[in-house]
This record gives structure tokens, C-alpha cells and sequence, in this order.
């Protein structure tokens, strides 16, 4: 355990975001109240990255009332597996994987059957709001599952791991490649337990990992070493976080990417609250570069520029 | 990016308005800062005695009129007697009037009064008294009187070291002829009167009681009051000094005598007294009410209402706790604000029973709930059906510790079953998605801000400020909206960005 505490003024010096100060001055300011609905709700987000030409995970079905449930296994007939997530969920709540759909039988990742009344259950709570923001009556998304690019095998323990950018006013300033492991149970939330990788703005290559908060060097499952990942598809990745600001119009935003074998990048959700813990996978803090982004002031740069720009100037390499 | 100018004199507007609010509610109203403050109290007796003659009898006693002194409680007791208290120029002269048909023998008249210290033992004029009429000496003293009065007012200046001289004059080791000549046939006071107003200066006798515990027959002893620039100074020309005690009580200013007998004979009054403490606080209630001047006290509302405001009126102390928590140290509650009503609930049953209460309603709430899970139920019906088992558990507990007689077990009705139900709820899923150890965590941080909040709620001086000085309210108003401006560093965020602090 780490009892001991560092002063403010050392975080300060490092350019540490703390959560304060994400909420009042970025958050706050930065993302409209009534743009919410957009990164919120993953159907519109969904449905907004379609018409701005943004790759998507497939959309199998939506169940919005509690009979349309029954139409789940006629809905994912011809799939091998998919998922079903709530589309006002919060904090990777209420996912449910599938990954082998066996003569009507289903199986999360872990090889456990999921009964029919678990998926009824499942879904019924989800139409509750039982996993949405507020506790507000939800609808569930029956997405296509993502066959996940085997350029990180060795690196994901069961999960799929995903990229998660932090974009600036449509600069991407921050990145980090989040890994499952056996402690997050499969899923890419840090708080779970999930591995993040600091990732270079300028060339996709790990920087650094954290885990609960703490630098590893090796990841805890499978120890291969995490900072000798190189995210492929950088350039496209950047490119497709930058668009998202457009596309959402919010200032702080959390985009997060995960890699398909067969559709290359694809957008799975945006966050209006992105968490501080990659700060700590990048050692280092974010706000110099959020700095540096206020530094420009109005500017009429296209997405093409804004990636440019930022692979220039928010390099690991580059001082921001 | 709009000014946030407007913003901070908002607060400090509020924050010195509670504050000045609060300060004069300590001075003016004497609501004591800190609860059980004591203050001294006086009862005093007054037994008024005279024979009556068969006639009807009419009795006229002077009341105590003393700036130094605030009456809380006055009564009279006099069975048979017609009784008023008169009031005629509000400023020195209140009188109870006893009268009765026929007053036959012994009669015993008694006047009790309560009255507290001031501190203020200034006795200030309202109006400037009218010059007195120039003592007419009698002729043998009349040369003696004027001669004394010449020599004194040529050593003084204003009324008042005019006072002083005389005061010493009549009181010296080595007294003049025309002094000891004035005194053979005067009495101090009367001669420093008459001495006084020959040269046109305002005096007036007055009688006063000296305050000591537990003492009784006492009797009033005479003073001179002296005017001067708006103030009356008192002056004991017997023993040649000026000014007033402490437990000096005025009793009566207006010059005229205390007593005053028709249709009696042999009248004579006593004085009693004991000293007692009292709580401040219901001292100066009684002394607002007295003055009509609890403007804006809850202690104007019923008393059910009052103890309803009681327990409201800590809520802004428990929310302060969680904004603090949460914004300056960092730590998460299950559900905003549902470790205020916990501590809430704490404040009924204690800390200990509550704690075990609580965690006994969540831990048999959590197995029943297991089982509803099974059931496949829409959320709503299976919170409806939580918060029924809630109830039933609830119902059981009070029972058996009822049965079993342990009568702090009743005290766990006062929990609030919907948040109990939505904890159950909520504890459950984390369980189901997160494990047990979650639970513990997360349900043993809500429990830990909740008995913090509790502890801040109890202390008797935070409850006793919360209802008493209703302008700490807009302090901590101001508090919390300063502390939502907050954007430095949470304390446990010192704690999970060390790494990032560097070597």
C-alpha cells in the first residue's frame, strides 16, 4: 500500500489534471449541456459517426421494450457471437459478451453458458436503467462482435483492448492503449483492474503502463513486456478521434477505438467524463498540452492539420 | 469566459451577512456562543407589613427600575387585594398598587422578582430633568449653608466635580465649622441634597438593595443621584463615595418614598434574596420574550415544529461533510447524499446501535435480494418488493429486541427504508458485477462519511449554533458554493499521482 502522499505543489509543477479542476475547467466548460445526448447515449453516438463516414462496430438490433426481448436469439441467428450493452451505460456497466453462439446456446469469453432467463434478466435490467446514468428507463444494443486485431495477442488477457485519446478541442493530445486482464475480468476499464499503456501521440509505440494506479513493466498475465507495443494504424486512429470533435462538439472528449482484423478502426464510444489514470500511464501530466491548445487560440485548422500539428508538438519527444 | 466577480462578492456578501447576523444574535440578544453557558440570577422578596385598621386600605410600593438589572419574572401575592402595576412616565417611577376594602390586623404583602445582570450600570436620562427649586435654609442655617455651598463650588467646575467636592466635604477627616454646624441638624444625604439644589443642579434620593446570597430582613439604603451631561452618577454622601457595586439593585428612582400606607399603620417592608444559575439561553429567551423581540427565532413556531427544525436545520452540516469529503479529500459514497440521512438516522438510534442496525437491515436485505434476483423481476417491482422486505425486517428486529428487551433496538425504525432499499439495490448489483469486496469497500465508505457526518451533527455546540444563530446557515451557503469553485488537488489525488510527482 502506498500511504505516503506527494505535495500539491509537485503535482502542479508536472502539469497534473486533478479531478476538480477536469470537472469546473474543462468539463464544465468546455462540453455543452446539450450535446450530452450525443456521447451518452451510444445509439445516437452510433448513428452520428455513420453519417460523419466514421467506422462503427456492426448494429445487429435495439431492444427498446421489455417484449422485444424475445427477439434477441432471432435477431443474432446468423452471428458467431455479439454483444449487448446498454446504450446509456456508464463505466463498461452492464456489457454482456458473447462469444460463441453454439445451436442456440450462448457463451461469454470465459467459456460459461448464459442461460436464457440470465439474458432475459440481463436485458430487462438494462431497459430498467438499472446500468444508465441517473437511473433513467435505457434501450439495449445488440452489437456485431469485434473480431479483434491479433497484433495484441499476448497483450489482453480474454478482453479486447481498446484506445482511448483524449481530444482537445479537436487536437488528440493524450493516448492510451487499455488491456484486459484476469483481475479486470476481461473487461478495459482501469478501475477494473484493466492494464493502461501510455501511448506517443507522435508514433503509436508504449511509453509506460499502469495498473491500479501503479507502473508495471510486464503485463501481470501474460508478462510480456507492455511497453514494446506499437499500435498499428495510428495515423487513421488520430484522424478518426480528431473527427469525433466535430462530430460531437464537445471540447474534452474521451474517444474510445478498438481495432477490427477485418474493419480496421472502429469508433466503440465517446466519453464527455474521460478518467485522469491516463496521466499516470503516461507519466505525465496533460495539462501542458491542454495548455498549449488554449495557446492557439481561434484557428481554423482541418482535421488533416490538427493530427499534424499534434503528432508535431505532442510528441513524447516534443516539449508541449 | 464570463467575471467571477459577481460570483465571490455573492459570497462574501453571505458569508458576512451570516456572520454579522450570527454576531448579533450573541451580542444583542445575549443568545450564549457556546451551549449550558450559565448566567447569575437574583430572586428577591419584597414582604411589605402593615396593621390594618378595619378602613380600606391602599397600598402603593415602589418597583425596581434599574438599568443594570433586566426583570425576568415579576409576581405579587396578596390574597384579597386588588393589585396593579403602574406605569406613569415608563421612566423611573413603576408602582404596584395594592388595595383592598377593609385591611383588619396583621397584613403580609409579598413582591417577587427574578431579574439578571446587565452589565450595563449606567443610568442614563432620557430627558434632561428641570432645574430644582432653590432649598429654602432655614434661618439659623442659612448663613452656615450658603457659606459651605460658596467655598465648594468655587473648588469645582461642573455639576459633577461639584458633587465630588461636597461628597468630600462632608465626609472630611477635618470638617469645616459650618459643615459640622449643618450635620448636627441634617442628615448627609439630605444636607447634600438641599446643598445640591440650592445651586440648581438636578439630584434626586434614591434607595438601593445590596445583593447578597441567602441573606433576608434586609432593607433598602439610601443614595443621591446627581445629573450630569445626560447621565445620572450615584453618590453615598454617609460614607463619602461615589459610584455603584455590582450587586448594587437599584429599586427605586423616583424620588419619592417606597412605600407608601393609607389606611395602615406601622407599615414597613423587607427584603430577601438567593442567588441561582440559570442556562443562558433560556435567559435570554425569556428576556426576547419579555421584549417581544424574538423577530426571527424559531423558538416563535410550536414546539413540535421546533424540534422538526432541529433535526432539518443539521442536514446543511451533514451535506457540508459530504462536499468536503468528496471535494476536498476525495472519497466516493455509494449514492450522493445518502450518508447525510444515515446520520441522520444515527442521531436517533447513537453511533453503536446504529452502526449495527444498519448492518444488519443491509446484510439480511442482501440475502432476501439474492433470491428476488432469481426470480427475473422488472426493477421496479423487485425495489417495491425490497423496500416491503425492508419494512418486515425492520418489524422483526423491533420485536425481537423489544421481546428480548434491549430497548435500543426499537430506536432502528427511524432508519429511511427507500435509501435502505436503493442501498440493497445497489450493493447487490456491485456484488453480482464486482464481488463482495467491493461491497465491503464501497458500502464501508458510505458507513464511514455517514459516522463522520454523524459526529459533526451531534456535537451539542453544532446543534446548538445550527438553531440558534440561523446566519451560519448563509456561511455554510457560502462555503459550499466556494468550495464548488475548487479546482486544486483532492487529497487522495496527492496520494494516486505520486508516481507522476517524479523522483
Amino acid at each position: 500500500m502506498r500511504l505516503s502522499f506527494t505535495k500539491p505543489s509537485a503535482l502542479r509543477n508536472k502539469g497534473v489534471l486533478g479531478m476538480n479542476k477536469r470537472n469546473i475547467d474543462y468539463i464544465g466548460r468546455c462540453n455543452p449541456r446539450k450535446f450530452y445526448k450525443r456521447v451518452d447515449d451510444k445509439l445516437t453516438t452510433k448513428e452520428l459517426a455513420l453519417a460523419n463516414n466514421i467506422a462503427v462496430p456492426a448494429l445487429i438490433g435495439v431492444v427498446r421494450e421489455q417484449h422485444e426481448i424475445e427477439e434477441i436469439p432471432a435477431m443474432v441467428l446468423e452471428e458467431d457471437g455479439f454483444v449487448i450493452k446498454p446504450s446509456k451505460g456508464s463505466g463498461g456497466k452492464g456489457i454482456l459478451v458473447i462469444t460463441k453462439v453454439e445451436e442456440g446456446r450462448y457463451y461469454k469469453p470465459n467459456g460459461q453458458e448464459v442461460g436464457p432467463s440470465e439474458m432475459y434478466r440481463h436485458v430487462s435490467n438494462v431497459l430498467s436503467g438499472l446500468f444508465s446514468l441517473g437511473g433513467s428507463p435505457d434501450v439495449a444494443i445488440v452489437e456485431g462482435l469485434i473480431q479483434f486485431d491479433p497484433v495484441f495477442d499476448g497483450y489482453s488477457y480474454e478482453g479486447v483492448p481498446d484506445i482511448r485519446l483524449i481530444v482537445y478541442k479537436g487536437f488528440p493530445v493524450m493516448g492510451m492503449l487499455r488491456l484486459s486482464t484476469a483481475a479486470s475480468d476481461g473487461k478495459a476499464n482501469l478501475h477494473q483492474g484493466a492494464v493502461g499503456v501510455g501511448v506517443d501521440i507522435g508514433t503509436g509505440k508504449g511509453l509506460h503502463a499502469v495498473q491500479f494506479d501503479t507502473p508495471v513493466e510486464l503485463h501481470p498475465d501474460t508478462n510480456k513486456k507492455l511497453t514494446d507495443i506499437e499500435v498499428p494504424h495510428w495515423d487513421f486512429l488520430l484522424h478518426t478521434a480528431s473527427k469525433a470533435y466535430e462530430m460531437s462538439e464537445m471540447g474534452y472528449l474521451g474517444t474510445d477505438m478498438v481495432l477490427d482484423k477485418v474493419k480496421g478502426p472502429l469508433l466503440l464510444e465517446l466519453n464527455a467524463r474521460p478518467g485522469l489514470a491516463i496521466q499516470i500511464a503516461n507519466n505525465r501530466g496533460i495539462l501542458p498540452y491542454l495548455d498549449h491548445v488554449d495557446s492557439l487560440g481561434n484557428h481554423n485548422m482541418t482535421v488533416d492539420e490538427r493530427v499534424e500539428y499534434a503528432k508535431k508538438h505532442f510528441a513524447h519527444s516534443a516539449q508541449p | 469566459m464570463h467575471s467571477k466577480k459577481p460570483f465571490y462578492i455573492l459570497v462574501a456578501l453571505l458569508f458576512i451577512l451570516g456572520i454579522t447576523a450570527s454576531v448579533y444574535r450573541g451580542v444583542e440578544h445575549k443568545v450564549p456562543f457556546l451551549p449550558g453557558k450559565q448566567v447569575q440570577s437574583w430572586a428577591v422578596d419584597a414582604k411589605v407589613q402593615f396593621q390594618g385598621t378595619g378602613d380600606p386600605a391602599e397600598v402603593s410600593f415602589s418597583l425596581p427600575n434599574d438599568p443594570a438589572f433586566e426583570i425576568l419574572v415579576e409576581n405579587a401575592t396578596s390574597p384579597g387585594y386588588g393589585l396593579s402595576i403602574t406605569d406613569t412616565n415608563e421612566q423611573a417611577d413603576r408602582r404596584a398598587i395594592w388595595s383592598v376594602r377593609s385591611a383588619q390586623g396583621q397584613q403580609d404583602l409579598y413582591y417577587k422578582v427574578t431579574i439578571i445582570p446587565t452589565g450595563s450600570t449606567k443610568v442614563m436620562a432620557s430627558t434632561e430633568p428641570s432645574a430644582p427649586k432653590p432649598y429654602i435654609w432655614p434661618a439659623t442655617e442659612q448663613a452656615a449653608a450658603e457659606q459651605a455651598t460658596q467655598d465648594v463650588w468655587a473648588k469645582s467646575a461642573t455639576n459633577l466635580s461639584f458633587a465630588q467636592q461636597l461628597n468630600k466635604a462632608l465626609n472630611a477627616q477635618e470638617r469645616s465649622q459650618n459643615i459640622e454646624l449643618l450635620l448636627s441638624s441634617n442628615s448627609p444625604n439630605k444636607l447634600f441634597l438641599h446643598m445640591l439644589q440650592s445651586k440648581g443642579i438636578p439630584a434626586q434620593e434614591v434607595s438601593g438593595l445590596f445583593l447578597e446570597d441567602q441573606r433576608r430582613r434586609q432593607q433598602l439604603s439610601p443614595f443621591v443621584e446627581v445629573y450630569d451631561k445626560g447621565e445620572w452618577h450615584l453618590f453615598d454622601p454617609t460614607n463619602g463615595t461615589q459610584g455603584r457595586d455590582d450587586n448594587l439593585l437599584l429599586w427605586d428612582r423616583s424620588g419619592k418614598s417606597v412605600l407608601d400606607v393609607i389606611g395602615g399603620v406601622n407599615s414597613q417592608v423587607n427584603f430577601s434574596m438567593l442567588q441561582d444559575t440559570r442556562s443562558a439561553l433560556a435567559t435570554s429567551l425569556d428576556v426576547m420574550n419579555n421584549q417581544d423581540a424574538l423577530d426571527f427565532s424559531l423558538y416563535q413556531l410550536p414546539l413540535e415544529e421546533q424540534s422538526l427544525f432541529k433535526g432539518i436545520l443539521l442536514i446543511p452540516i451533514g451535506v457540508l461533510m459530504v462536499v468536503f469529503l468528496r471535494v476536498i479529500v476525495g472519497l466516493k459514497t455509494s449514492g450522493t447524499f445518502m450518508p447525510v440521512l444515515i446520520a441522520l438516522a444515527f442521531i436517533q438510534t447513537t453511533l453503536l446501535t446504529g452502526l449495527i442496525g444498519f448492518i444488519l437491515i443491509v446484510a439480511c436485505g442482501l440475502m432476501i435480494r439474492s433470491y428476488l434476483s432469481d426470480l427475473n423481476l422488472l426493477l421496479i417491482s423487485r425495489i417495491s418488493a425490497v423496500i416491503i422486505v425492508v419494512i418486515g425486517i425492520i418489524g422483526v428486529f423491533t420485536l425481537i429486541s423489544y421481546k428480548i428487551g434491549l430497548s435500543e433496538g426499537l430506536t432502528i425504525t427511524f432508519f429511511p427504508m427507500i435509501i435502505l432499499a436503493w442501498t440493497i439495490e445497489r450493493m447487490s448489483i456491485l456484488w453480482e458485477e464486482e464481488g463482495p469486496k467491493e461491497v465491503v469497500l464501497q458500502g464501508g465508505g458510505s458507513l464511514f462519511v455517514a459516522t463522520l457526518a454523524y459526529l459533526a451533527m451531534s456535537a451539542t455546540w453544532v446543534q446548538h449554533w445550527v438553531f440558534n444563530f440561523l446566519g451560519i446557515h448563509l456561511v455554510i451557503l457560502a462555503v459550499v458554493l466556494l468550495m464548488g469553485q475548487y479546482t486544486g488537488y483532492r487529497l487522495l489525488e496527492l496520494r494516486r499521482f505520486k508516481p507522476l510527482a517524479g523522483e
